[in-house]
């Protein structure tokens, strides 16, 4: 049950995060939250079931979670290299 | 359910492109390009040996992995529609191979070069990730090939590293990544009801109750943003438009197909058809809103890319027109629906491509893509214009085309159905179509200046495939009706 109400907070916070935070950094950091809750979720689910299946999906997720932040970190690590820039803003248009 | 025979062509279809990523991967210098250049044929002919098996057996090929059923195992199913799909990815794939060509070849007396090298890699990777998720038959793998097809894509968009295009792609990846984990929250969900995340298991099993509606809202809203339905449309005009042209042409064309087809999967397979009922006629509402708003701003826009890719934004909105008359009507009424809807994403990924590509030689030739000063752009590149033009054609929906084919089912599905208002919306989104194609095109066609001299020459080859798209997306409206009953088997 505590298990299970945390997750729900990880996954309003994580969500709450991407939504309203400008900086990118914070954008995935609150994307890892919002992961990690998807993953307890999965554990309340093991737990429940007794079976093991769902902790091999975490391990997938985890994996891919792993994958998507590195991604992202490299993409906003250039950007700031290029421009300088830590957001991405809504007034710029591309050419 | 049994494994049947030919269960071995699904993993190869899957085994081949990833070993062929690594074996590329991993000699490095020239090896990529040779590799991809030889597995195009390859995955041509495996793509149309499973089509023609699925349509002589008339039922699924289906495999399991190493040899376990599920819910124990994993399975990999091919129906009509995936076969269909996966020779289509198969086809555009080899034509973005023979296209990039010119642009990414290691430059000679260089042994190794940064772009061409990550190119070539992540097409293969790309391919592999759209092989499986059409062939996927478990809602957590197809989660994982969804994510790989995100990396595979992003990483060929933002291939020319310019300061704006990483924005549009970093916000691409930020949407895709959200919905990828409401997605994943809504398997979690599922997986806590069933106890299975097997699509025809669930599909026994599933019931109207609250955890499944939520777990269906979470999964269908992520895909949509993958999907960029309007109104989560905002990221993708500037991240197809962003990327260099082949990546362009695959992203518009097959990527979104994919979150589309494991969207049918989800809605047609797993849930119950009460749910679908009372879902429908939302998602239907979206997709009209996405062809008159998509198709109003592709109307407005200044420069060539973004209009097509708003034209993109307009043309996936007539995919979920399919959902309220495939649901709940008639038999014979849901069939028409159901071609109808397969045709569209299937003509639209050769029409977007060829567009895309046409655009990017165009804009190339021109030296820039305002459309305002596009004079003369048929004499520097008279194939990709003519390519333009007949992508157009099926866009709009004008016959023979494939795009003609798709638009009249639906169109005769929504008067049978009773459901006349979509019909309005149909005609309503043709025509505007049309305006924006005759836009381009009436400039293009113009006399240039006396002074105009080309910015760049335009590579034959490249001029070339942009047009064998365009025919196929022509042609395909000249097939017989009855051809189209593949994307029926196994639904």
């Amino acid at each position: 049950m505590i298990y299970g109400l945390v997750a729900s907070a990880l996954v309003a916070l994580g969500l709450y995060g991407l939504v309203t935070q400008s900086a990118l950094l914070r954008k995935v950091l609150a994307f890892n939250l919002l992961g990690g809750g998807v993953f307890l979720l999965f554990g309340v689910v093991a737990r429940r079931g007794g079976d093991a299946v769902p902790e091999a999906l975490v391990i997938t997720g985890l994996v891919v979670a792993f994958a998507a932040t590195a991604l992202a970190l490299v993409l906003v690590l250039r950007l700031f290299q290029i421009t300088g820039a830590a957001t991405i803003a809504e007034d710029e248009t591309p050419r | 359910m049994e494994a049947t025979p030919g269960g071995a062509l699904l993993v190869l279809m899957l085994v081949i492109p990833v070993t062929g990523l690594l074996i590329a991967f991993a000699q490095g210098g020239r090896a990529p390009e040779r590799i991809a250049l030889w597995l195009a044929p390859l995955g041509l002919a495996m793509a149309a040996v499973l089509l023609a098996g699925v349509l002589h057996a008339k039922a699924p090929v289906i495999a399991f992995v190493g040899g376990w059923a599920p819910p124990l195992g994993l399975a990999l199913r091919a129906d009509g529609l995936a076969a269909a799909m996966l020779m289509t990815t198969a086809v555009i794939i080899a034509a973005i191979i023979l296209f990039a060509r010119a642009d990414y070849m290691t430059p000679p007396g260089l042994p190794e070069a940064r772009a061409p090298l990550a190119f070539w890699c992540f097409l293969l990777a790309l391919w592999a990730a759209l092989n499986a998720a059409f062939l996927g038959g478990d809602l957590f793998n197809l989660f994982v090939a969804l994510e790989m097809l995100t990396f595979g894509a992003l990483a060929l968009a933002c291939l020319d590293g310019r300061a704006t295009q990483f924005k549009a792609e970093l916000r691409y990846l930020l949407f895709a990544l959200i919905g990828s984990v409401l997605y994943l929250l809504g398997t979690a969900l599922l997986y806590g009801a069933y106890g299975t995340l097997d699509i025809l298991l669930l599909s026994r099993a599933a019931r109207a109750d609250a955890p499944t509606i939520v777990a269906a809202s979470l999964m269908t809203v992520g895909l949509l943003g993958k999907m960029a339905l309007f109104p989560l449309h905002l990221w993708l005009p500037a991240a197809h438009a962003g990327a260099p042209p082949a990546a362009s042409a695959l992203l518009s064309g097959l990527v979104v197909k994919a979150s589309y087809v494991l969207l049918l999967r989800l809605w047609f397979w797993v849930m119950p058809a009460a749910l679908l009922l009372a879902v429908a006629p939302i998602l239907a509402l979206l997709g009209a809103a996405a062809i008159l708003f998509g198709s109003v701003v592709a109307l407005r826009q200044a420069r060539l890319k973004l209009l097509v890719a708003y034209s993109t934004v307009a043309q996936i909105g007539y995919l979920f027109l399919m959902f309220p008359l495939a649901a709940g009507s008639l038999a014979e009424v849901a069939e028409r629906a159901w071609t109808g809807g397969a045709l569209q994403a299937i003509s639209h990924a050769f029409a977007k491509a060829a567009m895309f590509l046409a655009a990017g030689v165009i804009a190339r030739g021109m030296g820039h893509d305002r459309i305002a000063e596009l004079h003369g752009a048929a004499r520097v590149a008279p194939l990709s214009v003519l390519a333009f033009g007949l992508a157009g054609l099926s866009l709009m929906g004008i016959p023979p085309s494939g795009g003609f084919t798709a638009k009249w089912l639906l169109l005769q599905a929504a008067l049978y159905a009773g459901q006349w208002w979509w019909a309005l919306v149909i005609v309503a989104g043709g025509l505007l179509t049309g305006g924006y194609v005759f836009r381009v095109l009436s400039t293009a066609m113009r006399a240039p200046a006396p002074d105009f001299a080309p910015a760049a020459p335009v590579d034959a080859m490249q001029e070339r495939v942009a047009l064998g798209l365009a025919v196929i997306s022509v042609v395909l409206g000249l097939l017989p009706l009855a051809a189209f009953g593949l994307v029926l088997i196994g639904r």
